[in-house]
């Protein structure tokens, strides 16, 4: 399985890909940890006529870095580094979870986190993980920069909000501060695209109760987030908890059949699982 | 900026295993393929070309990837680490060779060199980890016939070999 | 100077496979053109035209081949491997498509460039034309009266069909107090070994010969095939299986079209040609196996002793039958698995459908024979509320019942007659191993914690070590390495340590100086080939007899030459030496060198051996005796009368999960018995390894076709092949009951590991579940329709 042959450019500069991208448009992707690229290349899924090698670019930052209570990514931080991170581990201990349920090592040391959330799979972790914490992709292109906040990022599966000749030039998340997280996912393998996984952030509120969000991975065209009512820990530990992490489930939630599972079957585990990430977040760490 | 048509051939450095090889290549020609092929290095081996069997592990940069997933003209300027670098210049066999053998932790040798590489950068923590995480370090590479118990066994064993090599 | 029969010897072959120096198919011939295939995209369909205009103008591109350029018999239909009696609708595809073509992946095109790049990018361009028929891919539903045809010019879809009966099956099925009426289905899987298959040739214009190095379980017979299609003597064409990454049954299979046109396009074109599969292709153009749907009719008495039993099953053929009815003959014939069945009954179809072709996996039909047998067996325990392990003693045959005719034929055309056994003690090991008698305890314990186990168990008999023959040549060099060539190939059994251990003991060497050379026809040109786990009885019998011969022949020399009587001369150490006269010692390869005697002497050590046909003449004799050959050498050949019969038992207790219903193995334990071994570190490896691939089928793996004949899971990331973190160490306990009819004493065991898996796993979660599995493989998906029924669908 060969890929099909394209115009190969190795810029150095962010502007340079800017331009790039305004120049070829359509006929341009841009390659960056390639574990999600080059499997469609090799296939002959895909054959764009030019490939936008980004991996040159210099002076680029390879950790995640911290600015004003935001973690940043820039286009080159490689999975293996962001969960590695020490200033992830201490920040956003949420994108570390998540990060050990993406594929294997080998694919870890060369994916891209941003080349990972602009691939926009909705079965992948890192989109529910950039939903969950509300983050945001910083976006460019000829005609300046904006940002998109991560729920209105994701439009459908495989396809994002960016316009043509725009690229993910950063994401940010903000730091955890005390809240809790959880990642829970069923997969048939480890490392595989789970049928049905949660990123779940806890945030406490008044009285010891939690307000708890669940990103989900792999239960519609894009990572779809449940925000469930605030519960008090007993309520947490029980029915409650159960009831409405079904409810909005079976109201929110769009799973799709396919050879690995049922719709039905996603669902439940889409339950089963939020309910056990929500009570592991939830488990809150004591003042940081 | 670089740029090569779709037809054109590249010049690239590639290091492997110590050895610095000036070559070209056209810029889709895989890794694995560049490694097998223009090098006649032919221990790195290819199962799949999508990435799930492990079968084309290297190192690139002392990070474990998969030559199938890069193409060479990503290389171009890297460290590449393969199967035929790792016993010594003097044949001598590294400690995780030793150990594969001595826990039969290979049959058809297939998927072998992609176990060794992965293995590599973690074979001194193994003796520390439980079986589920040593598993899981090994994770995303296949075996179709030893049932992975040799391997695991070999793995967790390299280290001591190691230290008895030294010491002698 | 110790015996390694029986001892965990490391693996001679491990020091180039560790270090990179392997040598695989696509590892040769790196200035060979590369080729590339148009295969078909429709399961069934008339091809009206193939446009190659778009491929012809490719750079690199040397030739586009289709049917209309083959030639001769290459022209013909694919050889129909294994001729059966019961085949009624023979159907071999062509190498290149003619008109029609029956699945999809089926070969139409051939374009032969300067890489696979090049290759594929002219395949792509290559238009074909086709006019799609409906396709029949669902088993029963091709096997239905006024079924769609699978092929346009057959009236059904029935391949072969074949019945045979021991004792009177109606009668005794009429008078049983207790009969029962099950179905139980098995799914398509597919061997997918990490190397695919490959085929490099060579044809040499200047002496009219061709070298192929091909990653087959049978080099001899892709040389016998290829000879014959080229229609020239056997000795032009020379097939080297070299090392091979995996075979597992799916490179038994011959001829593949790739087998046949990659050497025809290297001696069409005067250059060598390589090609070398990929993922893809292996899926939709390697062939499948395992799909069949029995009815089981079985007649038991109140103790659950089998009165009689009859199965009349589907084989899924795919869309064509080049193995003929080998696999649904081993179903039929080891069904009754290690239980007296005084009546018994079986009566298959293969039936033709839109899909892969079948041919053997790893266990060749034995697993659904497993299947049958087992879950009929656990099915009658459970309606007569008796327990299953006292159902199987019941039935179970005695060790003072061997030799013992099941009654029906084997896949040698001869009858299945098991050789040795002690299948109660094997019971008795596995029950006794997994604390039988505790489990209901546990299964209550954990029931009232919320938690579902179950405890399943399951038994096998294996046919092995089948016939035709095998050979091995044998030869001592002058610098003491023996050499040593057998016929059949190796995939990974450590052939080269199992054969030198064998010709270690007989001639007392370093196993470091013999060396084993598999499937390579330049090396002997007779053979087989590696499959239906019989290398080790037919191969190994062979290895043995040639060492033997070549161990008399030192005795007999070295008598002559140290003046001693025959009986007073010893082999130890790498020499030859009067007993207990070690200052005698003649190292072997020098006795080698002077058992042929020389006029010209070549060398220092040649002169010895020139010195030696003088003084024969001085003597009197004759230098070569009457009889003997020069030097150390031997080839012998070892054909068994019938196969020998392995056998084992598995057991598995299992979880399943409350949340996700993922099934956890909480303990796998397997007792198995292949007579004598040669290297238990070889053998734990391949019960493992096979106890892998077994889970693979029980729980991972399967082929799955949508309803037009595509193939929805053709690649790694949906075809599921568990890695380490999914597959347990089992528990392995092995036993030895040697077999009487040969003399090592050797079973196979190459296949034991697989061959009960998916049923232990079956049993256990129908323990877990109290319900009947009668399908396999299980998924979490299954598992959790058991547990929570859809009520919409109630």
């Amino acid at each position: 399985m060969k890929p099909a042959r394209f115009a190969y450019h190795r810029p150095r500069a962010r502007e340079e890909v800017d331009r790039l991208l305004a120049d070829l448009g359509e006929e341009a992707k841009i390659l960056a940890g390639g574990q999600s690229l080059i499997p469609i290349l090799n296939m002959r899924l895909a054959a764009p006529t030019h490939l936008i090698d980004i991996n040159g670019l210099e002076d680029e930052p390879v950790e995640p870095g911290l600015a004003d209570g935001v973690v940043t990514l820039g286009p080159l931080v490689r999975h293996a580094a962001a969960e590695g991170s020490r200033l992830v581990a201490d920040q956003l201990p949420l994108l570390a979870q998540t990060l050990a349920h993406v594929a294997h090592p080998a694919i870890r040391s060369r994916g891209t986190v941003v080349g990972s959330i602009a691939h926009a799979d909705p079965a992948a972790e890192l989109p529910a993980a950039i939903a969950a914490i509300e983050g945001e992709a910083c976006v460019r292109s000829t005609s300046g920069t904006r940002s998109i906040a991560a729920r209105d990022l994701f439009v459908s599966h495989l396809e994002t909000a960016l316009e043509p000749g725009e690229w993910i030039e950063e994401v940010r998340m903000p730091v955890q501060g005390d809240r809790g997280s959880a990642v829970e996912e069923f997969a048939r393998r480890q490392g595989d695209y789970a049928l049905c996984g949660v990123v779940a952030l806890a945030a406490r509120r008044p009285l010891s109760r939690v307000f708890v969000t669940l990103a989900y991975i792999g239960m519609g065209p894009v990572p779809l987030c449940l925000e469930l009512p605030e519960l008090s820990p007993s309520e947490l530990a029980g029915a409650p908890l159960e009831d409405a992490v079904r409810e909005l489930a079976h109201e929110r939630l769009e799973p799709e059949d396919d050879i690995h599972a049922s719709a039905r079957y996603r669902l439940w585990l889409a339950e089963r699982l939020g309910v056990r990430a929500a009570r592991r977040a939830a488990a809150l760490p004591e003042k940081r | 900026m670089m740029y090569a048509g779709p037809a054109e051939r590249v010049s690239i450095t590639l290091t492997v295993n110590g050895d610095v090889h000036e070559l070209a290549v056209e810029t889709r020609w895989l890794l694995s393929d560049v490694l097998r092929h223009q090098l006649e290095l032919t221990g790195t081996h290819v199962g799949c070309e999508h990435g799930v069997c492990g079968c084309c592990t290297v190192l690139v940069d002392g990070r474990p990837a998969r030559s199938c997933l890069i193409f060479a003209v990503q290389a171009d300027g890297a460290d590449v680490r393969t199967v035929e670098g790792l016993a010594g210049r003097d044949g001598r066999l590294h400690p995780l060779q030793t150990a594969f053998r001595r826990h039969h932790g290979l049959q058809c040798g297939f998927c072998t060199p992609g176990f060794l590489m992965a293995a590599l950068p973690i074979y001194r923590e193994a003796p520390a980890m439980t079986d589920q995480e040593l598993r899981g370090a090994l994770g995303g590479q296949l075996c179709r016939c030893t049932g992975y118990v040799g391997i695991v066994e070999a793995v967790r064993a390299a280290a001591a070999i190691e230290a008895e090599g030294d010491a002698t | 100077m110790t015996r390694l029969f029986g001892e965990p010897v490391e693996r001679l072959e491990d020091l180039r496979l560790l270090t990179g120096r392997g040598r695989y198919t696509d590892d040769f011939a790196h200035d060979a053109a590369q080729v590339a295939f148009v295969r078909s995209e429709h399961a069934h369909a008339q091809i009206r035209d193939i446009d190659v205009t778009g491929a012809l103008d490719v750079d690199g591109v040397l030739a586009v081949y289709t049917h209309e350029d083959l030639d001769g018999d290459f022209a013909n239909p694919l050889p129909l491997l294994v001729p059966h009696e019961g085949i009624v609708a023979p159907r071999t595809q062509y190498a290149l498509a003619t008109d029609e073509v029956c699945y999809a992946g089926e070969t139409i095109a051939m374009v032969v460039a300067t890489d696979r790049y090049v290759a594929e990018d002219a395949v792509a361009r290559i238009r074909v034309t086709y006019e799609p028929h409906p396709a029949i891919v669902d088993l029963g539903a091709a096997a239905e009266p006024g079924a769609r045809v699978a092929h346009a010019d057959l009236k059904d879809n029935v391949a072969g069909q074949f019945s045979e009966q021991k004792g009177d099956v109606d009668a005794v099925l009429a008078m049983a107090p207790h009969l029962f009426e099950w179905r139980f289905e098995i799914e398509r899987s597919a061997s997918t070994p990490m190397e695919g298959r490959a085929v490099v040739a060579r044809y040499d214009a200047s002496d009219d010969t061709l070298l192929v190095y091909d990653s087959t379980q049978a080099p001899t017979g892709i040389r016998g095939g290829l000879a014959a299609l080229f229609g020239v003597d056997l000795e032009r064409v020379q097939v080297v299986a070299p090392d091979v990454g995996g075979g597992f049954g799916v490179k038994i299979m011959q001829f593949y079209p790739e087998e046949v046109l990659i050497p025809w396009a290297a001696r069409r074109l005067g250059t060598p040609v390589k090609w070398t599969e990929d993922r893809r292709e292996h899926f939709i153009g390697s062939n499948h196996e395992r799909k069949q749907i029995h009815e089981v009719r079985v007649g038991v008495d109140d103790d659950g002793r089998i009165l009689a039993l009859e199965t009349r099953f589907l084989h899924d053929s795919g869309a064509y039958c080049p193995y003929g009815l080998i696999v649904p003959v081993i179903t039929s014939a080891q069904l009754p698995g290690p239980y007296k069945l005084e009546h018994y009954r079986y009566k298959f179809r293969a039936i033709y459908t839109n899909t892969v072709p079948t041919s053997p996996y790893r266990g060749a039909g034995r697993p659904q024979a497993v299947f049958v047998m087992e879950r009929t067996i656990e099915r009658v325990a459970r309606e007569l509320g008796l327990d299953s392990a006292d159902v199987r003693r019941r039935n179970l045959i005695q060790p003072d019942e061997f030799p013992y005719d099941v009654g029906v034929s084997f896949q040698d055309g001869g009858p299945t007659v098991y050789d040795s056994g002690d299948y109660p003690r094997c019971l008795e090991l596995l029950l006794d191993a997994v604390a039988y008698t505790d489990f209901d305890v546990e299964r209550k314990r954990a029931a009232a914690a919320g938690r579902r186990v179950g405890l399943g168990i399951g038994a096998y008999v294996e046919g092995t070590g089948i016939g035709p023959y095998e050979g091995a040549a044998i030869n001592v060099l002058g610098d003491g390495t023996v050499t040593v060539a057998t016929g059949l190939s190796t995939q990974g059994q450590a052939h080269e340590t199992v054969f030198a251990q064998i010709v270690a003991d007989e001639l007392d060497v370093d196993i470091e100086r013999v060396q084993v050379t598999t499937g390579d026809t330049r090396r002997i040109g007779y053979g087989v080939g590696t499959f239906a786990s019989r290398s080790a009885v037919v191969a190994g019998n062979a290895v043995k007899k040639a060492a033997t011969s070549v161990r008399q022949q030192a005795l007999e020399f070295a008598g002559r030459v140290l003046e001693a009587d025959r009986d007073d001369v010893e082999l130890v150490n790498g020499t030859a030496r009067v007993k207990g006269s070690p200052q005698t010692a003649i190292p072997l390869g020098r006795l080698a060198l002077v058992a042929n005697p020389l006029r010209y002497a070549y060398g220092a050590e040649a002169t010895e051996a020139t010195e030696l046909a003088r003084k024969a003449y001085a003597s009197g004799d004759a230098p070569l005796p009457e009889g003997s050959t020069p030097g150390l050498n031997a080839v012998e050949y070892y054909s068994p009368r019938c196969g020998v019969f392995g056998f084992g038992m598995h057991a598995a207790i299992v979880e399943i999960d409350p949340d996700t219903c993922n099934l956890l193995i909480r303990r796998y334990v397997i007792v198995h018995d292949c007579g004598r071994v040669i290297n238990p570190l070889v053998v734990d490896g391949q019960v493992r390894g096979g106890f892998a691939q077994g889970l693979g089928g029980a729980f991972y793996e399967r082929i799955v076709y949508d309803d037009t004949g595509q193939i929805q899971n053709a690649s790694f990331m949906d075809f599921l092949i568990p890695y380490a973190t999914e597959v347990p160490e089992p528990e392995l306990h092995h036993t030895e009951t040697p077999s009487p009819n040969n003399e090592l004493g050797v079973k196979g065991v190459g296949e034991a590991g697989v061959i009960p898996v998916s049923t232990v796993i079956a049993n256990a979660v129908a323990d877990a579940l109290g319900r009947p599995i009668d399908s396999m493989p299980l998924s979490p998906w299954q598992l959790f329709d058991m547990l929570h029924p859809d009520p919409a669908e109630r």
